[in-house]
């Protein structure tokens, strides 16, 4: 069973800081989305119980060659990657091409999985977009899922409750992140994901057709949240201060 | 006349949308139009918000099946003559939206949490960088597609609507629904909540809970946490996780303890009109965004308010 993984590229969220409001992404290391690393992990273990392949996909820029290895270590079997400095911040219809235009060059592929959101943005497109350009049945927000035979049995967790599905294979399933813990690969195995077979594309070496920037940023800023930011000594004293808001023993 | 369509399968929602759609239609001149898929009640609903309707009834289109829906509104927007379609943002909506405006080869903002009409363009706002910043961004597009979070507008009310039925051609769905399992457990929404005392990582124990919802009663309002306490350590039902992954609040108050305030956790709170941080690291994140900081160990602190208050 062939099982992708695809996984996007992303800055380390928790390195990003915040000058006038403004993000600053200089010198943040680039990892993979913390909600995809959930996705490899339920590949594996598809893998490890019904034998077969796991093969991350991503695409974005050249350091994405580097990038990757965390998904090698982890437990993909090999990589396929588009790389092209203009993917980083590509809109999802894009990603979605191009990604969908990859896993028709990948033979037998039985399972598309990808995280219920990316890290950043968390816009939850690109799966639904990759499974309506190749024509397949979706599951998102999937809490758990197994195989049978030639179908998936997957849960997909709503608000209000779960619905249990079968499927049939081919199908593209997005995880949640609460479906498993993702492994932290030991140090042996990060030393031999640099030796996993790695499959790099350029886009030019996929026929697609693309929107024209369909999505515009006019801003993106930190949010004004000001706030009184008073250090107050004792239970008490904070007691006090809520009654004189209004907020307590109404 | 062109138009603007709105689908949810929820009524809550699809009336948050028609108020959505009527702001947008009345600035660039678009009829608004609702599409329901197998749902007389919600029609009516609806039709009862002034909504002009059109039922789809079809066996072959199921709600689990997103790829049957998205087909089944591509085709409605395509005959109605709408190229913009405003869906919720909740996980049904969410999941939709994509493939919708893949099929439909519109651009697609997903998770908006506010709109306004700009230059003719549909500006809207939505979390980026895990909820770090807010972008104002449009659609370029001629078709688009645009998933609303519930709670951005008020539900449309009075009205007098009409229902007209549709078809749409569907073949029979290749996802099975096996089972059905409505969330029973506990039915609290944090959302509607006035008070909040949120905890985290911080909290020592599942066994300092009791004393987390002593002080919560206290106070009239409800235990929520971070997200790390509910899928991590399973203390509390998922319902009651704050921030991206979670709920957004707007209480009155909100306790916070024992969290250091990731963007991923205060995107859910930061709305709230007084905002209170008990922490030990006085140079927590979360102090920034706090009109009252008690440096001290929130067990004592809970300890002591019970006290105090009770």
């Amino acid at each position: 069973m062939n099982i992708v993984v695809a996984m996007k590229q992303i800055p380390d969220l928790h390195q990003i800081r915040m000058r006038d409001r403004q993000p600053v992404l200089d010198d943040v290391p680039l990892t993979l989305g913390n909600i995809d690393k959930n996705a490899l992990e339920a590949a594996v273990h598809l893998r490890d119980t019904h034998g077969g392949k796991v093969i991350a996909l991503s695409a974005g820029s050249e350091e994405l060659e580097d990038t990757i290895k965390e998904a090698l270590a982890a437990g993909a079997d090999e990589a396929f990657m588009i790389l092209d400095d203009s993917l980083d911040n590509a809109d999802s219809s894009v990603i979605a091409a191009v990604l969908a235009a990859t896993i028709r060059k990948i033979n037998d592929v039985d399972i598309i999985l990808f995280g219920e959101g990316s890290g950043d943005n968390y816009s939850g497109q690109v799966g639904s977009r990759v499974a309506g350009i190749l024509g397949l049945p979706q599951v998102g927000y999937a809490s758990s899922m197994e195989v049978q035979g030639n179908s998936a049995i997957v849960t997909r967790s709503l608000e209000d409750g779960e619905e249990i599905l079968e499927v049939e294979l081919p199908v593209v399933i997005a995880v949640m992140a609460d479906i498993n813990e993702p492994r932290i690969p030991s140090v042996s195995q990060i030393l031999k994901a640099g030796r996993k077979p790695q499959e790099v594309l350029e886009l030019d070496d996929l026929a697609i057709e693309i929107l024209e920037e369909p999505v515009v940023t006019e801003s993106n800023l930190a949010p004004e949240t000001p706030r009184k930011q008073v250090v107050v000594k004792s239970v008490d004293e904070l007691i006090a201060v809520l009654r004189t808001e209004g907020v307590i023993g109404r | 006349m062109a138009g603007i369509l709105i689908y949810s399968d929820k009524e809550n929602l699809a009336l948050e949308l028609l108020t959505a759609a009527r702001i947008i239609g009345q600035e660039l001149n678009l009829e608004v139009k609702a599409v329901t898929i197998n749902n007389d009640a919600l029609a009516t609903a609806l039709a009862g918000a002034g909504a002009d309707v059109y039922g789809v009834n079809n066996d072959n289109v199921i709600p689990a099946d997103v790829g049957a829906v998205a087909s089944t509104l591509e085709q409605a927007a395509a005959k109605l003559d709408t190229k913009i379609v405003l869906l919720a943002s909740d996980r049904r909506g969410k999941e939709l939206a994509g493939r919708l405006a893949q099929n439909m080869g519109a651009g697609c903002l997903t998770d908006v949490t506010d709109i306004h009409i700009n230059d003719d363009r549909i500006k809207c706002q939505r979390n980026a960088l895990g909820g770090a910043t807010v972008a104002t961004q449009y659609i370029t597009t001629d078709k688009q597609v645009i998933a609303v979070r519930p709670r951005t507008f008020a539900a449309a009310a009075g009205g007098e609507g009409k229902i007209s039925l549709f078809n749409i051609e569907a073949r029979p769905t290749k996802i099975k629904l096996l089972e059905v399992k409505t969330r029973s457990s506990e039915v609290v929404d944090i959302e509607e909540t006035e008070v909040l005392v949120v905890v985290g990582q911080g909290l020592n124990s599942e066994g300092n809970l009791a004393e987390v919802e002593k002080l919560a009663k206290a106070l009239g309002g409800e235990v929520a946490c971070s997200k790390p306490v509910a899928t991590d350590k399973k203390w509390l039902a998922e319902e009651r996780i704050i921030g991206l992954s979670g709920k957004k609040c707007k209480p009155e108050l909100a306790i916070i303890l024992g969290i250091s305030g990731q963007v991923q956790f205060t995107v859910g709170i930061r709305d709230a009109k007084v905002i209170v941080s008990v922490n030990t690291d006085e140079n927590a994140p979360i102090n920034r965004m706090a009109d009252y900081i008690l440096p001290a160990d929130l067990h004592e602190v809970i300890e002591e308010m019970n006290k105090a208050l009770g």
